[in-house]
């Protein structure tokens, strides 16, 4: 098992899945971070910025903002989920075989 | 045994009995609602406690108990989430909030979505992969077992105390408003039916429980603000609009000058004074998003699938859900505005709500849907309070029987029949405390109290948990060192924050003057398990670095993992 274990953290395609999947994970954290911080701050520093009405009415650029912060959150879930399924998975799935799962 | 906290509450609830009784005598009306609201209550516990009868025939070993077997799929998990994590605060308090407010209870609600995606990316499937029953499997996988799982069984305890408190008090304003029963009955109605989902059905019957009532809510809530917005034409600008003159008309007859008034309507379409400063607001937002990665009740769902991609599409199902459910919240906290705000007969004479102030979204069942549907939104807002308090009693028993009894007393060797019955003795323990504290919190603002819990759970498990899970330099003195420094930090100043030191205590300015104490708690418990780590010269260090590879892999991959986990 050990071996096995060892021979496994050395096999191209474990580390080649590790270092995309960290990557891409990365990239999406950070992307959350940056605009949900964004958000936070923009209001803290500058209050009246997104109660500015968008066209002259009542809706203020803080609804389209704000809804789209969500919408950005179940979106970049969505293509985690998407692409490990089609990407990562089948090459899990072949080492699990091969090492034993 | 029982007898004791009943006669405790009622003695507690003697002047609040007093005031709910003057507000239940109103209209006729009111009345009819009442038993209509009890029946559809009444109706939805039937239906419950079969349930947990069901479930309770399947709860035979540990592994049913603490996670349904591992066979629930990652659509029911992402529906149990949703329903764990949509609790009465975020119904009820932060519609209240925005029927106050208007946009700052848009912002909070953000901040409870956006931990889910950090939740996927960087843990929910290396939880799968490591754990079995609690988080503390993962935090304390590679480490020295007694320490890490001490301290991880103290956080969760914590956080769960203050996750119970909020729903404690949500459910017992919501009776005194809808039955015209004590405070304290209801609290203790809770406490008794949470104890029995959790006692005799485990995690079997808290998910179905959480998945019914998931759908109750999200399909009631659906239900109210389409038809907020059906009387707008379907034009959200139109609701705007009509909130912004209610406000602006409140305001004037508030004694407001006519600029003042218009500035005080137009004040409902953007921020406000949720955020004051950019060290509350990151410190807000830190709490709220990464809290969702350390909630002890929440990272337990995890273990209730069989594998990775399952812990995967139940985020994805659980994101899609919350984050429809918050827009719901939003259309309905600007419908109450529109339409409880006006109505005399929602209001108190100085122009409170009636049962409190954060009966804003039953009040607008009524006004949308009648008495019948006032009835059904109750039983749901009830509901929901009994799912969540079940799963957080359940996560809180099993830091005590498996993480402390079972791992640190019996080191390991506890056999599954006594471990299952220090859970459940665990369960009323738990019961007891949750309706004193509740009783005792009955005047806080419930959505604050949720807050306090996300800043413990971002501060103490969040850094342990995800420096453990990727630092392979992380050592056993590092994660109990930084866990308790988080724990006890957030913990100091939130009592001297002003939740606490002034609304609770009476003294008359805080020493912490922040909302949230995670922008300096969290930091400063990923600093101490870094410096500490990084200075651990001890033998077992050694063992806990040399243990990371083998970790990373089953992390990773999920190899080696069945072997050790199928029941």
């Amino acid at each position: 098992m050990e071996d096995a274990a060892a021979r496994l953290a050395r096999d191209p395609r474990y580390v080649a899945l590790v270092r995309r999947r960290g990557r891409f994970t990365t990239v999406l954290t950070v992307i959350m971070l940056v605009v949900y911080f964004g958000f936070v701050l923009t209001i803290a520093f500058d209050k009246a910025l997104l109660a500015r009405s968008v066209s002259g009415g009542a809706t203020s650029w803080g609804i389209p903002v704000g809804l789209g912060v969500i919408a950005l959150a179940i979106v970049l879930t969505g293509l985690y989920v998407w692409r490990a399924n089609r990407d990562f998975d089948p090459v899990i799935d072949a080492l699990g075989r091969e090492y034993g799962a | 045994m029982r007898r004791g906290p009943l006669a405790l509450a009622a003695s507690l609830t003697l002047l609040p009995i007093s005031g709910a009784h003057a507000h239940a005598i109103g209209p006729a009306v009111q009345q009819a609602t009442n038993w209509t609201a009890i029946g559809m209550f009444a109706a939805f516990v039937a239906l419950t406690l079969a349930i947990t009868r069901w479930a309770a025939r399947r709860t035979r070993t540990v592994s049913d108990f603490y996670t349904a077997g591992g066979g629930i799929t990652g659509f029911q998990n992402g529906l149990a989430i949703a329903g764990d994590f949509m609790s009465a605060a975020s119904f009820l308090g932060i519609s209240a909030q925005i029927y106050a407010d208007g946009y700052d209870g848009l912002i909070y609600s953000i901040g409870f979505l956006v931990g889910w995606p950090i939740l996927l990316f960087l843990m929910a499937e290396r939880l799968r992969n490591l754990g079995r029953f609690t988080f503390a499997d993962v935090a304390s996988f590679r480490f020295a077992q007694t320490p890490v799982r001490m301290v991880a069984a103290c956080s969760t305890l914590l956080v769960v105390l203050f996750y119970l408190i909020a729903q404690m008090v949500g459910a017992g304003q919501l009776i005194r408003l809808l039955f015209g029963l004590p405070y304290g009955y209801a609290v203790v109605i809770v406490g008794v039916l949470m104890t029995m989902y959790v006692l005799f059905g485990g995690m079997t019957a808290t998910t179905w429980v959480q998945i019914v009532k998931a759908m109750m809510l999200l399909g009631a809530a659906s239900f109210m603000a389409i038809a907020v917005l059906a009387r707008f034409g379907f034009s959200p600008e139109a609701l705007f609009a009509r909130a912004v003159e209610v406000k602006t008309a409140l305001a004037a007859l508030a004694g407001a000058g006519p600029d003042e008034a218009v500035a005080k309507g137009r004040a409902i379409m953007g921020p406000g004074g949720f955020i004051k400063d950019p060290v509350s607001a990151i410190s807000i937002g830190a709490a709220l998003m990464f809290g969702t990665a350390g909630l002890p009740h929440i990272l337990m769902r995890f273990f209730t699938v069989p594998n990775a991609k399952a812990a995967r599409s139940s985020v994805l199902w659980a994101t899609g859900w919350i984050g429809y459910f918050y827009i719901l919240t939003f259309v309905i906290g600007f419908g109450a505005i529109v339409l409880v705000a006006t109505d005399p007969g929602f209001l108190e004479a100085d122009g409170a709500l009636r049962g409190g102030s954060n009966m804003a979204a039953i009040h607008l069942a009524q006004a949308v849907g009648g008495n019948l549907f006032l009835g059904f939104i109750s039983a749901v807002a009830f509901a929901t309070i009994l799912a969540v308090v079940a799963g957080l009693t359940l996560s809180g028993a099993s830091a005590v029987s498996h993480d402390l009894y079972a791992t640190v007393i019996k080191k390991g060797q506890a056999d599954s029949a006594s471990e299952l019955r220090v859970s459940r003795v665990t369960v009323f323990v738990l019961a007891v405390v949750a309706i004193l504290l509740g009783i005792l919190f009955e005047k806080q603002n419930v959505a604050f109290m949720v807050s306090l819990a996300f800043a413990l759970a971002a501060s103490a498990n969040f850094p342990v948990l995800l420096l453990s899970l990727l630092w392979s330099g992380c050592t056993t003195r590092g994660v109990v060192a930084g866990g308790l420094v988080g724990l006890l930090t957030a913990l100091v100043l939130t009592i001297l924050s002003p939740a606490i030191w002034v609304t609770v205590l009476g003294h008359a300015a805080p020493i912490f003057p922040y909302g949230s104490p995670t922008i300096f708690s969290m930091p400063l418990a990923f600093l101490t398990i870094w410096l500490v780590s990084i200075t651990d010269r001890s033998g077992r260090a050694a063992v806990d670095k040399a243990g990371y590879p083998a970790q990373r892999i089953r992390s990773e991959t999920g190899i080696g993992a069945s072997g050790a986990l199928d029941h």
